[in-house]
Parts: structure tokens; sequence; C-alpha cells
């Protein structure tokens, strides 16, 4: 098989295991690890996460499925999620989704040709207090206004 | 000035460091607890101190521990629920970036009284900072001694480790936590049986709240009597309350239970931006029913008031909203948020809130019916209490209250098949 864990993700899935009394509970932070090295869940890593973790194929898909954060789809290297749920909609998250869509010319889901940024919305990030509110990969990105939006895409290599 | 119990080394610079923690009275109430209390008496002095949950159903903590069954046989466990997810709300994140090792002291005590030797955080995906400061704040807890075997060399062992969720709300409610943590979708389990005898892989489990948790060392340190010194007779203690809309200075504000609501938002929350007028405030999170600005001259803000005023404290997350907010658009977008986040396992749940996201979405664009206002209720009517978790009444709960309170607005935008509110949706830049 193609996909395998590099010896540094075995080491932690390991590690991983080793916190729970079952070895079915580690599934989600199992997947997160496999994301982290291989960017989206495709069938074939999930086929090999679930080798893995002794469990059906279609129970992995299942729970990949459901949970926002799992890529099934391939993305860009910078992931935007833009919050869009009341109280940034209040402070202006349209206009800064509005235009990210214009400056990277592309729409909400999309990914750009040059496979370095994709558009999501998404809903509340808990962070409500710095609306709008935007979260690139890992990272916050709280009061946005359009010259913010700008500098920080700009800022990404 | 008032005093704070949660907050008040939150500036202490690297408090999140545990010698620092530990210089500002850290972990001084494990110990007190581990040396002076037997499991039994922490329970009772948490239980005479009323703390309630603060992750929204306000539930006695101490009640709650009591229901452990200490027969069982079954290892017992903790859960910490940092599954920070209801629209308004930003408080946990606050306390988990903020100051861990006050929640993980709250963990170790609380898992000290009821007999749990391994403990989960269960935090939501999206919270990297906090997951990366929680790491390094639990891994400083098992150098000094404050987390692992023969804890403080008094005979007690605790393992906790951080879960993190990977986007889901429900994962919130605590059967759905329950289930995520065990490698599953977060699907609410039907109850009984409550978690409390059959929880985490099958065994005896408590799950609190962060907040809740960050209490409990103070609780230990300071007794029940102090703690039942701020508040009101009912809701004890203090609260972290959110604000967040239009408001001219967003943000946590940590202040005894009961405060009026027009005084959290002028006094604290430097009144409503642009010196607008007040249109209507979400008092406890984005589920809670939701107040017009009469309701808020009045209200205070602790669970016996805002019950009485027909909605809940829940969260605590206080969503402002001003005279140019649309409240058929406010409601489109809240029914949005609910449809994104439905599980998909009860069918009132699963259809009914994707149908009121598109008939609010479709009087919100001037597309509304005749009758529509009726259906949404109808709708509201066959989702309560027909779903497995409380996930289905959440939902509802903004559906009746904007219609039911701002009625003539959502008739206007039927009758006039166009949106009739001058809506600022402008991004607001405060100083």
């Amino acid at each position: 098989m193609a996909v395998k864990f590099s010896p540094q993700t075995k080491r932690e899935f390991k590690e991983t295991l080793s916190r729970y009394p079952h070895k079915e509970a580690a599934l989600l932070p199992v997947l997160l690890l496999a994301q982290r090295e291989f960017g989206v869940l495709s069938d074939e890593l999930v086929q090999y996460v679930a080798g893995l973790m002794d469990l059906p194929p279609s129970r992995v898909k299942s729970v990949v499925t459901f949970y926002t954060l799992f890529n099934t789809r391939e993305v860009g290297r910078y992931v935007i999620r833009v919050c869009h749920t009341l109280s940034c909609a209040l402070n202006g998250t349209e206009e800064v989704i509005e235009h990210i869509k214009k400056r990277l010319h592309i729409e909400v889901g999309e990914t750009t040709p040059d496979k370095k940024f994709t558009l999501l919305e998404c809903e509340c990030l808990g962070s409500c207090n710095t609306a709008p509110v935007m979260q690139i990969n890992d990272r916050y990105y709280e009061n946005m206004t359009l010259e913010l939006v700008d500098q920080i895409l700009d800022s990404l290599e | 000035m008032e005093e704070k119990i949660l907050l008040k080394y939150i500036d202490v610079p690297d408090i999140e460091n545990i010698e620092v923690y530990q210089k500002h009275d850290g972990y001084k109430g494990l110990a007190k607890a581990l040396k002076q209390h037997k499991p039994d008496q922490i329970i009772e002095l948490v239980k005479a101190s009323g703390l309630r949950g603060r992750g929204g159903a306000g539930f006695p903590a101490g009640l709650k521990w009591s229901f452990v069954p200490k027969d069982s046989g079954k290892p017992v466990f903790l859960c910490c629920n940092a599954d920070e997810g209801e629209p308004g709300t930003f408080k946990d994140r606050l306390l988990m970036e903020k100051n861990p090792h006050q929640l993980i002291e709250g963990i170790v005590i609380t898992a000290y009284a009821v007999n749990c030797h391994q403990a989960y955080i269960y935090i939501r995906g999206e919270f990297s900072q906090a997951m990366q400061v929680l790491e390094q704040a639990i891994a400083e807890a098992y150098e000094h001694n404050c987390l692992g075997k023969n804890i403080l060399k008094q005979g007690f062992n605790l393992e906790l480790s951080l879960h993190s969720g990977a986007g889901s709300y429900i994962a919130g409610e605590e059967t759905g936590l329950l289930e995520s943590l065990e490698g599953k979708r977060a699907e609410p389990r039907l109850k009984p049986p409550f978690p409390a005898s059959v929880g985490l892989f099958k065994g005896p489990t408590v799950i609190n709240n962060v907040e809740t948790l960050s209490n409990v060392p103070h609780i230990i340190m300071r007794g029940a009597e102090w703690f039942k010194g701020f508040g009101t007779e009912k809701s004890t203690g203090t609260k972290l309350f959110c604000l967040s809309g239009h408001i001219n200075k967003p943000g946590v504000y940590e202040l005894p239970m009961g405060i009026p609501l027009k005084e959290l938002i002028n006094n604290y929350g430097g009144g409503i931006i642009g010196g607008r007028k007040l249109k209507a405030v979400i008092p406890g999170g984005s589920s809670t029913p939701v107040l017009t600005a009469e309701q808020v001259e009045e209200v205070a803000m602790d669970f016996e008031s805002l019950q009485a005023a027909g909605t809940m404290l829940g969260s605590a997350g206080v969503i402002v909203m001003d005279e140019t907010t649309c409240m058929v658009d406010a409601l489109a977008n809240l029914t949005r948020f609910y449809a994104h986040e439905s599980c998909g396992q009860c069918t009132p749940c699963r259809e009914g809130v994707s149908w009121m996201e598109k008939i609010a979405r479709r009087i919100e664009e001037g597309k509304g019916l005749e009758g529509d206002l009726e259906l949404l209720l109808d709708i509201c009517d066959n989702i309560s209490f027909k779903t497995l978790c409380p996930m289905g009444d959440a939902a509802i709960g903004p559906v009746v209250s904007f219609i039911t309170k701002f009625r003539s607005e959502f008739e206007d935008h039927i009758r006039q098949g166009r949106c009739p509110i001058e809506k600022d949706k402008s991004i607001k830049v405060r100083g």
C-alpha cells in the first residue's frame, strides 16, 4: 500500500493509543494525525487508518464525514475559515467574505488554481468578542478589517 | 471594582506557568482538599456552596457528583467539557488559554471527590492555541506531582489527557461528547441511563464545564459561605458573561450572578455601538429566547430571573442587537447554524431545523408566503420534546421567541415582499 505513516507519526500514533483504555477511542486523534501528515483523508488513507485501528473502513469513513475539520476533498495549503454566525454577521463578516472571494477569484468552498488557498465559511469559532473572526489553518485572526485581510493574505508564502 | 474569582489572576504575566501559578495560591486548594478532606466532604462542601453548572443547564455540581455510584466496581471517569461552541460564548477559551492550571487543579480535586483516576479534557478542535497551552500545563502538572501517581504524596492517582474534537457543535452535548470521546460520530444517547451511572466506556462518568471546574479550587480554599457571598440565593458565585454583537466593549466580564442586564450592557459593555438604540438581546447563547429592549430594562442575569422572564441564563453568551438589525435575517442566520449542526439522528430535528432555515431565509428574501409564520411555529411544535437530546429545543428557542416578540417585522417582510430594514452589515471598527 502506498500510504504509510512516517516514523514520527507512527510514534505519535502509539503514544495516542496509550491514552485510552480502548483502542477505538483514539480514532479522532489518530485521524487528526493522519490528516496532519497527508492533508486529505482519502479513501486509501481511511483504509490504512482502519487497518491500524482494527475497524471496518466504513466505520472510519462515517466518522470522517461527520466532523467539519476533516478534509474529504483536497484543500489548499492554507484553509481559510471565516465565521459567519450571528455575532460575526452583526459585525460585518459578509464584507470580509466578499473581499476574500474577489481577491482570490474563488467562491466559498473552492480552492485557488495554484492550490494555495481554500475559502470556507464556518460556524461560530467561539471568539465573538473579536468579530469578525477567521481561522487560517490553526491560527485565529481577530477583529478583521479589509486592510488586515490583505496584509494577512500577503504575508502567507 | 468587583471582586473576581476566576479572572483574578488572568492578567498576571506567565500565570500559565506552574511556578507563577503556585506563587498566586495555585494548587493550594488541591493540597488542602487531599490533606484535610475526605472525598464525600468535598461533595458536601460544593453542594453547600450552591455551585451550578456553567455550561448551560445550571445543574448543581455537587449533586451531580453525588449521583456517581460508590459500588459499581467499574472505573469512574471525569470529562471536562471544553467543547465551547454555543454561538455568543467565548469564556472557556479564555480560561484555558490564560489560566490552564486553575482548570487542572479543579479537575484533580473533582476527580478525587468522585474517586476517578482517569480524566479527559474534551476540547473543540478549533482551539489550537488553548490546546498548546493545556498540553504544556498538563506536562508541568505531572512534573510537579500535581498529576500522575501519589499526587502531592497523598496517595491519590490521576491521569489526565487532552482529547481534541474535530468540528461538531453537538459534541458539546454531554452524551454526544461521550460518543465522540469513544471514537464515534457525536450522536447523543438516549437517557436514561444517565452518564453518572453509565457513561464513558460504560463506566460512571461526571461531565463538567471548564468554568464550573475552575471554580472548585476557590471553593475549597475559601469555603462555601464565602462563595455564597457572591450572587443571589439560588444562583451563587460569579459568572463569566460574554458580551458580543453591537456593543462598544465586547469581551468577557466576571461579575456576581444577578447583575442587571442593563448595567452589564451599559456600564461594562460601554453601551451600544455608535450610540444607536437597542433592539434586542439574546441573553445566554444563541439557543436562549431573545429579549426585547423593554425586557432588558428589567431583567437580572441569574438562572431564576431569566427563567421568570421566559428565557435562560444558558452559557451567558449575551448577543446585543441594535436598531439596524433585521430580526428575520438574524433568525435565518441562527436557524442555518442549527441546520448545519444537527447530527441527523432524530427526524424532527434533522428535517425540521432545515425547513425552518429555508422558510426564515425565504421570508428575509421577500419570498415569504402567507401562513409561513404559522408553519414555522407548527414545525417548532413538532420538534419540541420530540428529540433525543436538547438540541431540537435549542433550535426552536430563537424561532418561537423571535416570531412572538417581533411578529410585525416578520409580517412586514411577507406583506411587502422585501426586507424593510435598513441593515448595517458593515465591518465595525472599535477604538
